[in-house]
């Protein structure tokens, strides 16, 4: 589940990245001809050029990031899942990642120090919580 | 001042000096700007609404095509079926149940028991159909994975119909109401998205905090069934004798805790000093995760059948009940056990005994049942 899925929810329309892509080679053509206005002596124009060509730029790519942004939310991350095997006589603990078939309070393979049955104890995940700003 | 003229002095300061001759074009932007806005605003907000419903809309069927997908590969990898059971799976998705009745309200909690009983069982039958090897623990696992599959069906179904209802009749009160309610609809689609894995393995989830009580408190002591899909031990604790209850585990289980502790009393003729519940519940926003509260009453959720029964048995006998909570979300109820709320448990336990400690007296008889979905715990 936690693969890219490449289902109807993720394409994104090849008529907005068109959109999406005109309007970023406007925008570089406003800086281009900013900057010819530049060269000719002409500052007022280019600078409203300059003006519209950074909007048009910043605009595009955040529009493309956050199409982008879209396919990676659309992950459903399954974080993963911890079982603690324990032996009930020496204490002696092992932590390894979940297997199917596992459960609380069941009897697994013999412990590695007094050979006494081991016993799965806790099945847990564990959420590394994001700090915000 | 007038507005247009503020606008047009505005726009005229900007536009006239460097447009020169060609200011009247910007000028008469800005008018037809503003007069699509006056007339047209509502419209677009109307449709920057439908744009944002739709795309949750697709997020909604990427999660519900995702879960049918880990429903049939589980039943393929653990039931072996002869036949695919994709249409038998796609035929679940779409089951329904109604609801009794309730006109005259005497009797319908027995009612809608008995209705319950016969959808337990005909989902039962149903997935021992599609997955003929499965074992009984893995066919209660099952049933859960597919029950969290309709779950999502379900909840796609309904936010596609106020799409098209919206769409269709242009209605901003449907559309706003849908774009206001998303939010949190979106986080329980995603709930179940993570709970078809645990369930699927059979790993413990957060709502199962009050079974792993009952299950660490009953360990290594002698246990019975009890209806209906219940274990009961008696388990001394600080002198007194517990009846310490839960859902037969490990896999995917409610049991009927109600049942369960109706029967554990009339063995005992309701000489009973206190019965104590444990459940998950749900937290408020700002609460941590694995909070243990106390109070009084049934905890125990679900359709209401349990808790009128368990307040019944004990009304008969003026039994006293205090309930014990984990607190978490709806994320954290249905996926993996989060390991706060693993360690919840053992506070849990401190709880009970000074409750038992402090409400009866040494020698009393005492209920303590663990509530929720015992998948992955045994006892």
């Amino acid at each position: 589940m936690s693969r890219t899925p490449q289902n109807s929810a993720t394409k994104i329309s090849s008529f907005v990245l068109i959109i999406i892509f005109i309007g970023l080679a406007l925008s570089l053509s406003a800086l281009m001809v900013a900057l010819a206005y530049f060269g000719s002596g002409n500052e007022v124009l280019a600078g409203y050029f300059l003006l519209v060509g950074f909007l048009g730029v910043a605009l595009s790519t955040y529009v493309l990031f956050q199409t982008r942004r879209r396919i990676m939310r659309l992950k459903i991350e399954i974080p993963p899942v911890t079982t603690t095997i324990e032996c009930r006589k020496c204490g002696f603990k092992s932590v390894r990642e979940f297997q199917r078939g596992d459960y609380i309070f069941k009897e697994v393979e013999p412990c590695q120090k007094c050979n006494d049955k081991m016993l799965i104890t806790a099945i847990y995940r564990e959420v590394k919580e994001k700090l915000g700003p | 001042m007038n507005i247009f003229a503020v606008i047009s002095g505005l726009q005229n300061t900007v536009t006239q000096e460097p447009f020169g001759e060609f200011s009247w074009i910007l000028n008469l932007l800005f008018y037809v700007v503003f007069i699509i806005f006056i007339f047209y605003g509502q419209r677009i907000q109307m449709y920057v609404m439908i744009r944002e419903v739709e795309g949750s809309l697709y997020k909604l069927k990427y999660i519900k095509d995702e879960g049918r997908k880990t429903a049939i590969e589980t039943i393929k990898e653990i039931g072996k079926p002869q036949v695919d059971p994709t249409v038998r799976v796609d035929r679940f998705l779409e089951y329904f149940t109604i609801s009794p009745q309730s006109l005259d309200p005497a009797g319908v909690v027995w009612k809608l028991e008995h209705i319950l009983d016969v959808r337990d069982v005909r989902f039962k039958d149903e997935v021992k159909f599609m997955a003929p090897a499965a074992d009984e623990t893995q066919v209660n696992n099952l049933e859960n994975t597919l029950e969290a599959a309709m779950a999502l069906n379900y909840i796609y179904k309904v936010i596609r119909h106020y799409y098209l209802l919206g769409k269709k009749t242009l209605s901003l009160y449907i559309i706003m109401q849908l774009q206001m309610i998303l939010p949190l609809i979106m986080r329980e689609a995603e709930a179940y998205a993570s709970a078809l894995k645990a369930f699927a393995y059979g790993q413990p989830i957060g709502d199962g905090a009050g079974a792993l009580v009952a299950a660490k408190l009953m360990y290594g002591h002698e246990k019975r069934k009890i209806p209906k899909d219940c274990v009961v031990a008696t388990v001394p604790i600080e002198g007194r004798t517990a009846y310490v209850i839960k859902a037969e585990g490990p896999g995917g289980n409610v049991g009927k805790i109600g049942d369960g502790i109706r029967t554990v009393i009339e063995e005992n003729e309701g000489k009973i000093a206190t019965v104590i519940m444990i459940d998950a519940a749900m937290k408020l926003e700002g609460e941590e995760i694995g909070e243990v509260a106390e109070g009084v009453g049934a905890a125990i959720g679900g359709p209401g059948v349990d808790q009128f029964k368990i307040e019944e048995s004990l009304l008969k006998y003026r039994i006293p009940i205090n309930a014990v909570i984990v607190k978490e979300d709806i994320g954290d109820a249905v996926s993996p056990m989060r390991k706060e709320i693993f360690e919840a448990v053992d506070k849990a336990i401190e709880r009970i005994k000074q409750v038992i400690l402090e409400k009866t007296k040494e020698g009393d008889k005492v209920i303590i049942a663990g509530v929720g979905n015992t998948i992955g715990i045994a006892q």
